[in-house]
């Protein structure tokens, strides 16, 4: 009984916990709104570009003449002048504006490129997605080791605070996911991955929101590189039914292979293809839509308009909660089920087609 | 367009940062938060099989002591009836022996009376026999006392003879 008590008691604690949180959120949201309409506004919607897209500095937000801003290290490599490091304020001067350094300048993209011709540039500079990569990167280590040491302390008592939050997900993952879409013997091998590619994306997606964070998992970079892996890791376990099927479909007439066939090895692609555009089109569309409804006051400089802009973007707020989980689940679901179909066993189910014919 | 194409430190980054992820959580978080989610389910699986083969063993335990149970009451009514069956017995024997005790004593007593009838009887015939030998030698010698009645009786039984 003591115990029960006391459960209600925290989830009483928790519960105004979050609602604080969501309070602190709306607040957000309403300060760029309310400060949009007092400023004199220039290129109305250029800052949404600015906000989606990597830069080289971190910006959170200018409060009058101050701006606060993050200087991210540049660290450039190019074949003809080798490595050089350096901090991103170099490229601008006191006035703001841009400036070239060490030969290198900004263009008007912020892509780094070198003042002589003929020198090629690559970028590996920790932009704002690198920096914000890095972040989620600590707090995923901080909350699973976390966890996981709790496991192996209790490993038979009920899960326990942030443990409690994360076990049914886990559990869903392996449960609704991976075992329905990969199978019971083999999805254990790709637990680790499935759940490393879900909470990556849900932490991103999540962390993504907050005002003044980077659009990392709207990055089709990084969206790019979560395909391509699960691109590899379907088919570097793809068994022999399952490339048998792509070059060899059986129960098809031999004429019409030389069409399936490249079809079907097209399909190899356009699987993580999909994969890549539908993540980063749905984050960064979400993004793209709030700071559209906050340009609106932007634009029509009124008090009204602010305020209800500003209901609607914590209702779009909301929604993008939503679209962050949901986008989530829906990588990792796919990304299990390709990698179901390359693992599958469909020899026993054509055995048991055949006979099934023979008796008719 | 900038939106649609990647960049390549990005996607360095992110490969490299996504596979340390990957290979850390794996190993030190992952591994040991499924074994461990396994083992429980495996734990809470085996108690709940645990209860239930016991429920079941404590039906099969009340069923079987209800068996005894009867049995015992079953054993209890066939040694009291064994019992009533033994005494009743015992009793008709007793009352047979008794009787046939009775009828025995009853047959000594009577052969017993018998014999001391027949005693008396002969006693008394022995008495009846020595006082009439007495009362006849009485008489004799009150009727043959004399000469002359001595010389009477034989020649009176001389005349009876003759007769013959």
């Amino acid at each position: 009984m003591k115990n029960v008590f006391d459960m209600q008691g925290k989830s009483k604690k928790t519960f105004k916990k979050s609602h604080l949180i969501s309070l602190f959120l709306i607040f957000l949201y309403i300060v760029p709104s309310l400060a949009a309409s007092e400023e004199e506004s220039e290129g109305d919607t250029g800052f949404i570009m600015h906000h989606v897209q990597d830069a080289h500095q971190w910006h959170f937000a200018s409060i009058g003449h101050t701006e606060l801003t993050i200087w991210l290290p540049v660290i450039l490599y190019s074949p003809e002048r080798g490595f050089s490091m350096f901090s991103s304020k170099n490229f601008y001067n006191e006035e703001h504006e841009k400036v070239s350094y060490n030969g290198f300048r900004l263009d008007e993209h912020d892509h780094v490129v070198a003042e002589e011709a003929g020198v090629t540039v690559y970028d590996f500079s920790v932009t704002k997605n690198v920096a914000s990569l890095f972040f989620s990167m600590a707090l995923l280590f901080l909350v699973f080791l976390t966890i996981a040491n709790r496991y192996k302390k209790h490993p038979n008592s009920p899960p326990k605070g942030i443990q409690s939050l994360f076990e049914p997900v886990i559990v869903f993952i392996r449960d609704e996911i991976a075992i329905p879409n990969i199978g019971k013997h083999k999805y254990q091998r790709y637990m680790p991955y499935l759940l490393t590619l879900f909470f990556f994306i849900w932490f991103n997606n999540i962390l993504g929101l907050f005002p003044g964070a980077a659009n990392l998992s709207g990055n089709i970079a990084v969206t790019f590189v979560l395909a391509v892996l699960t691109f590899l890791f379907t088919n570097f376990s793809g068994n022999k039914e399952y490339w048998k099927h792509i070059f060899a479909t059986p129960g098809i007439p031999k004429a019409i292979l030389p069409i399936l066939v490249p079809v079907e090895f097209l399909g190899l692609f356009t699987k993580p293809f999909s994969l890549m555009i539908r993540l980063f089109v749905s984050i960064t569309a979400g993004h793209i839509v709030i700071l559209s409804l906050i340009a609106l006051t932007f634009i029509f400089k009124s008090y009204l308009v602010g305020i209800g802009t500003t209901l609607f973007v914590v209702f779009i707020g909301i929604i993008e909660l939503l679209v962050a989980t949901i986008q989530a689940y829906i990588f990792t679901l796919f990304s299990s089920m390709y990698i179901g179909a390359a693992v599958a066993e469909h020899h026993h189910e054509h055995e048991e087609d055949q006979v099934d014919k023979s008796l008719i | 367009m900038e939106l649609l194409s990647p960049s390549l430190g990005l996607i360095f980054w992110q490969l490299v940062g996504f596979l340390i992820l990957l290979f850390v959580l794996s190993k030190f978080a992952w591994k040991p938060i499924l074994h461990a989610l396994r083992e429980r389910e495996a734990t809470i699986e085996d108690a709940l099989a645990t209860a239930e083969k016991t429920k079941k063993e404590m039906a099969e335990l009340k069923a079987e002591n209800e068996k005894l149970l009867a049995e015992a009451r079953k054993e209890r009514d066939r040694i009291l009836k064994d019992a009533t069956a033994a005494a009743n017995h015992i009793r008709e024997e007793a009352k047979a022996q008794t009787a046939k005790d009775t009828a025995r004593m009853i047959e000594d007593a009577r052969v017993t009376i018998e014999t001391e009838k027949q005693a008396a009887l002969a006693e008394v015939k022995q008495q009846v026999a020595a006082l009439s030998v007495q009362v006849a030698e009485k008489i004799l010698r009150a009727q043959l006392g004399s000469e002359q009645a001595q010389k009477e009786y034989v020649s009176k039984l001389i005349k009876d003879l003759n007769v013959n």
